[in-house]
């Protein structure tokens, strides 16, 4: 794949991007997600409807935003509501069609971990946390999850389950009763994954130019099945990637510019009662 | 309402042991109110916050905390908070009691605190191991109604929360735009409410739903202009995020990290010398 005209992170980016239907609510997480959901507006799906868990609902930022809550996505929102609102009205309400999720480890069910890795009182790391994702994990109606594939990182057992995918399988998610519908596919460097209908676990559906099944399954430390029939991904059209380098270089110019506020000279700060 | 220095403000209201939220979801992070609380060594808080970010890293490393509530700790778009990670992972600069939840837990606990409900309720969900934590806080119950599974959230009730917003107005109203996260729930929460502010207006040119803080639910309020930074105040500057991704440097190691807290928030006055520290004052 070094050969490619492309990043691993492009392609990855690309093939999300290409998941979305025109019209889909979103619920987007920053990184990759924001900007696969950003490339797919601005190619695909002009309509998509974009939710980032700041309480900003329909944005439509110019520039990628570092962090969940920058002022481009205030700006360019529909309406912007109290967090409260985001979690109740929209995610628990049943309103969101898509939430995207990363996470530090996977297993075989599409159980996320993004808490710890070792053991939780004494961690080896200290991963941040729970955040949006076991109510987006439940809640949605699918789920996309985006992650790089490595045996470190898809794991035969979780050091720590912070959000649900399909549990055990086998329609165990369903029984605990889960109202969202569970991640739908697992895009990764190497492909995409998706639950097989019946025992739920995640197998390999779909493979990007010149990658091997052998390799994908190298980057799984437990023993990935193959579906029956293993699509054949097509790399990133001139256009997704001119849009999506666009994108890049407007945010890491952004990113950079200086800020400035005005501060007065030091004098008494005002006092009083009211 | 009393409208104090910020200085004077900290040492009237924030006391060693208290509980206290600095809320702000990204945006209106009270920078400036977390640093002097630094600089006057309150010591053994139990902060509470959705999202720790650098302001908590600042705070954890500088050893003001024992206790910390919370739902998501990173520097968001850039990676880990080094100091606080430190202070789970190794004990340094002491131990650091987690709680945590998540996002929308902590949003219906803010809710219920705000609403003098003893906890929120929200509905169960498949079981995930945050359950199985050492201080588990959440319970299941069933609707009496419907029979539907739930899940019941303590509430928060800080002994103190601090907000950074725009403006004051000549009453002592505080006016909060753009992203609000769960600024009023955690205010409307507290037991004191203490409030920095860009601005002191007359009145203000605000909708008549606009968030709004009447002067008589806030403690104490400071004018501290710039006092959100490098987390930013709609309206008035951007958030640095040229500032945020230089931090991931800065804070790595326990060395650079001190070095830079005691040049530019011990070695400071105050939040207009600390900003004219770091070359953002115009």
């Amino acid at each position: 794949m070094s050969a490619a005209p492309w990043s691993g992170d492009e392609i990855m980016t690309v093939t999300a991007a290409r998941q979305l239907a025109d019209g889909a609510v979103c619920f987007v997480g920053i990184g990759l997600p924001s900007a696969a959901c950003n490339l797919a507006r601005q190619t695909h799906a002009p309509r998509l409807v974009l939710i980032y868990e700041s309480g900003t609902v329909g944005t439509r930022p110019r520039v990628l935003p570092l962090s969940i809550g920058d002022g481009e996505l205030a700006q360019t929102a529909t309406c912007v509501v109290p967090l409260p609102e985001v979690f109740a009205h929209y995610l628990q309400r049943g309103r969101i069609d898509v939430g995207f999720l990363g996470a530090a480890q996977i297993d075989r069910f599409g159980n996320l971990n993004s808490t710890v890795i070792g053991d939780y009182e004494r961690p080896r790391v200290r991963l941040p946390g729970a955040g949006g994702a076991p109510e987006i994990a439940a809640h949605a109606r699918q789920v996309l999850i985006v992650m790089k594939q490595s045996p470190r990182s898809f794991v035969p057992r979780l050091d720590f389950r912070t959000s649900v995918g399909y549990l055990t399988g086998a329609g165990s998610r369903r029984a605990a009763g889960c109202p969202g519908g569970g991640p739908r596919a697992v895009i990764t460097d190497f492909g995409i994954l998706r639950p097989h209908p019946e025992t739920e676990e995640l197998q390999l559906a779909a493979l990007y130019p010149g990658v091997s099944v052998a390799a994908a399954r190298a980057a799984t430390a437990w023993p990935l099945q193959v579906a029956a029939q293993v699509e054949m991904l097509a790399g990133p059209e001139p256009h997704e990637l001119e849009v999506l380098r666009a994108l890049d270089a407007h945010t890491r110019q952004a990113h950079a510019r200086p800020v400035r506020i005005a501060v007065p000279h030091s004098g008494p700060s005002p006092r009083g009662l009211s | 309402m009393q409208l104090l220095p910020l200085a004077e403000a900290i040492a009237t209201h924030v006391r060693d042991g208290q509980s206290v939220a600095l809320e702000g979801f990204t945006h209106l992070i009270p920078f400036a109110a977390g640093h002097e609380i630094i600089r006057q060594r309150r010591r053994g808080l139990h902060l509470i916050r959705m999202t720790p970010d650098i302001l908590y890293d600042q705070m954890v490393g500088m050893g003001c905390a024992s206790q910390l509530t919370f739902s998501w700790a990173g520097n968001p778009g850039v990676g880990s908070l080094h100091r606080v990670r430190d202070a789970v992972e190794h004990d340094w600069p002491g131990p650091l009691t987690l709680h945590e939840f998540t996002h929308a837990q902590m949003a219906v606990a803010y809710q219920a605190g705000a609403s003098a409900m003893p906890c929120a309720i929200m509905r169960a969900h498949a079981p995930t191991d945050l359950a199985l934590l050492p201080h588990p806080a959440t319970r299941q119950l069933t609707c009496p109604f419907s029979g539907v599974a739930l899940e019941a959230v303590p509430a928060l009730n800080p002994d103190v929360t601090i907000l950074h917003a725009q403006q004051i107005d000549a009453e002592g109203n505080i006016l909060i735009r753009g992203i609000v996260g769960a600024a009023k729930e955690a205010a409307m929460a507290a037991r004191c409410l203490l409030v920095t502010v860009e601005e002191q207006v007359e009145r203000f040119d605000a909708g008549m739903n606009a968030v709004v803080l009447p002067a008589w639910v806030v403690s104490c309020a400071s004018v501290v202009p710039g006092g959100a930074h490098p987390s930013y105040a709609h309206g008035y500057y951007p958030r640095d995020n040229a500032f945020c991704q230089a931090w991931d440097d800065i804070a790595r190691e326990r060395e650079s990290f001190l070095g830079w807290m005691r040049r530019h928030v011990q070695g400071s006055r105050d939040h207009a010398d600390l900003l004219r520290s770091l070359g953002v004052a115009a």
